[in-house]
């Protein structure tokens, strides 16, 4: 059975509007309702492994309708979004009853994931543009949720600098419309091939850097994020750090430059930089820090650098016409470690709330000695700071170690230097939350402390375990059905637009 | 000329959203900046003397379009574009004053130095 692609779509849009009608007195069945939802997306989404097709909206055909492209690429991310969303949606159950009006909170959920789905769907970039409002709307909402003064200024700062990447995202669009006469992005990329790139493309290439470098917080742009994570109820922390600045930033950000505009050796550098910039002052932020959910903010954008770092050296290598098997190296590395930080990061903010929800405060120096009180909790967090750590046999491990096999063979030693002393300077901060939450002397008011049960725990503890098993995703086998055919989209760069208009 | 000029209302708008001191400022920056793109998106359509493009039976020469409407006609896609545009910055107009109006009813003010709590 072939599942049609507007269900990503369709079935989160659908709930989110439902979900406000069942009121306060239909809590129970609201949650239920967005829990199933999360969950058959979930599943859609595992059937779709594999395939790649291209689906035309009310049968138009491609240069005229809009179109959803699912590709290699788009699976990933869309395997990501549904693993992430439907453990932290179970999470919800327990942890969103202290506040009020859960149907709101759940329908602004259900929207963002609408949002994140289309925009890795989308073929054409009017419509990913379109999703990405969506989904940063229902955001500044969440962060915004508990209606708090930090919540509402963080919330605040984060929407201006949301608005004002979106502008700029929609001022590319129309630069792009105007000198290629097209929005789909097969014939625009084909349109760039044929004249190639003159004034106005190059400005627009320069927004929508700026405008998706904002969304994904990349360093000169991350400001947002560490007022905005924290800020948000925990769950949300998780699908912000976990999915959204990728889906909305890292992943718009690499299509356009891959399949639309083609890589260029300038562009691999201003990535290349981008990413080591944000690795290195995201983590030296991030050790000085005492608020649990602020420190793993921090963290979300020296891990994005990671990120942006391995698919750099993979553009660089591609834009020199050099081997093509060390560039599909490098951008593995990258791409793996997008979804092995998805689940771990989420993971991690999901401890924060759990231990948020039984003490009351995440503030490193007032806890303490929470291995007893707290069993679950404390597996799970220290699995998931292994993670984060790069620690074997956990899956970042495995993903740095092939960024900085990747760099050493394209040449940079002082990139894999670099990466590799960031990865230490993390285990140091990993450390510290290790021996100030769960080491060490109990607090005279945390004796009565108990550990959260039910839904939270089988969410902490169904990510946990992906956690130890992703590195997995590395053999032959799973790796030629998940991982590399979202490799070869990247590398194909410009015959995208060959592939999909063929398709 | 008129892009220039489309450029230059998109930088005040930036400028003012990036300096200004007050909330609601800062929210009429934005909006500037998204009212000079769809300014720009619409210009992109533009044509003097130009018609709407909806084809009639004079239009049809032997089967095909006459040639006198393929070069009159404006291109309807970009006021299309700004449609949903608008209706985009609209819904997130409605959403910033909102958090505007809370943030006041918390703090008691609208001056952004004031309103510092989070830090680090």
């Amino acid at each position: 059975m072939t599942i049609p692609l507007p269900v990503f779509v369709a079935i989160p849009l659908v709930t989110a509007f439902l979900l406000p009608l069942f009121g306060k007195k239909g809590k129970a069945a609201a949650t239920a309702l967005a829990n199933l939802a999360t969950l058959l997306l979930l599943v859609s989404a595992v059937t779709l492994v594999g395939q790649s097709r291209v689906y035309e909206i009310g049968k138009w055909s491609i240069p005229l309708g809009i179109n959803l492209v699912l590709d290699g690429l788009s699976c990933l991310l869309l395997l990501a979004i549904s693993v992430v969303s439907c453990a932290t949606m179970l999470f919800s159950v327990r942890y969103m009853e202290q506040y009020t009006s859960k149907s709101k909170y759940l329908s602004l959920f259900m929207l963002m994931v609408a949002g994140m789905n289309g925009v890795v769907l989308s073929g054409d970039i009017f419509n990913l543009f379109v999703f990405l409002e969506i989904a940063s709307l229902a955001s500044y909402a969440l962060v915004g949720f508990g209606c708090e003064h930090e919540e509402l200024e963080a919330s605040f700062k984060y929407m201006v600098l949301g608005s004002i990447a979106s502008t700029f995202i929609l001022f590319g669009v129309a630069l792009v419309y105007g000198n290629t006469g097209s929005l789909n992005m097969a014939y625009i990329s084909k349109a760039i091939q044929s004249s190639g790139m003159n004034a106005g493309l190059a400005f627009a290439l320069c927004l929508f850097m700026t405008g998706f470098g904002l969304k994904a917080a990349l360093v000169p742009f991350h400001a947002w994020l560490p007022d905005a994570h924290p800020s948000a109820p925990a769950p949300i922390s998780a699908m912000l750090s976990g999915v959204l600045i990728k889906s909305l930033g890292v992943y718009a950000l690499v299509r356009i430059i891959f399949n639309v505009f083609g890589v260029s050796v300038s562009v691999s550098w201003v990535l290349i930089s981008l990413g080591v910039l944000s690795m290195v002052i995201g983590v030296f932020l991030a050790v000085g820090q005492w608020d649990f959910k602020r420190l793993l903010a921090y963290h979300s954008i020296s891990q994005m650098g990671y990120v942006v770092l391995g698919i750099g050296i993979g553009a660089l290598i591609l834009a020199r016409g050099g081997n093509i098997a060390w560039a599909s190296l490098a951008i593995l590395g990258g791409l793996f470690h997008l979804v092995n930080h998805a689940v771990f990061k989420s993971l991690l903010f999901l401890t924060s709330g759990s231990i948020q929800m039984s003490t009351g405060t995440r503030q490193l120096k007032e806890l303490g000695g929470l291995t007893e009180k707290m069993p679950l909790t404390r597996t799970t967090c220290s699995i998931a700071s292994a993670s984060i750590a790069g620690i074997p046999p956990f899956n970042g491990f495995w993903s740095k170690l092939i960024i900085v096999i990747s760099a050493v063979q394209a040449g940079f030693l002082s990139l894999a230097a670099v990466t590799v002393i960031v990865s230490l300077v993390t285990l140091i901060s990993f450390l510290k939350i290790q021996r100030y939450i769960f080491l060490g002397e109990l607090p005279e008011n945390l004796q009565e402390v108990k550990e959260n049960k039910g839904t939270m725990a089988i969410a902490m503890a169904s990510l946990a375990c992906l956690c130890v098993l992703m590195g997995l995703l590395l053999i032959p086998s799973l790796r030629e059905s998940i991982l590399e055919p979202a490799v070869t989209v990247l590398t194909d760069g410009m015959r995208y637009s060959t592939n999909i208009i063929n398709m | 000329m008129p892009y220039a000029l489309c450029f230059l209302l998109f930088m005040i708008g930036l400028y003012c959203a990036v300096v200004k001191k007050n909330m609601v400022k800062i929210v009429i920056g934005i909006l500037i900046m998204e009212y000079a793109v769809n300014l720009f998106l619409v210009m992109l359509g533009f044509r003097w003397g130009g018609r709407a493009p909806i084809i009639t039976a004079e239009d049809m020469v032997g089967g095909s379009l006459s040639e006198l409407f393929v070069n009159s006609s404006v291109d309807p896609l970009p006021q299309a574009l700004v449609l949903t545009a608008i209706v985009i910055s609209l819904g997130s107009l409605a959403l910033m004053i909102s958090i505007c109006i809370r943030t006041y009813e918390r703090y008691g003010t609208f001056d952004i130095t004031q309103i510092r709590r989070l830090k680090g």
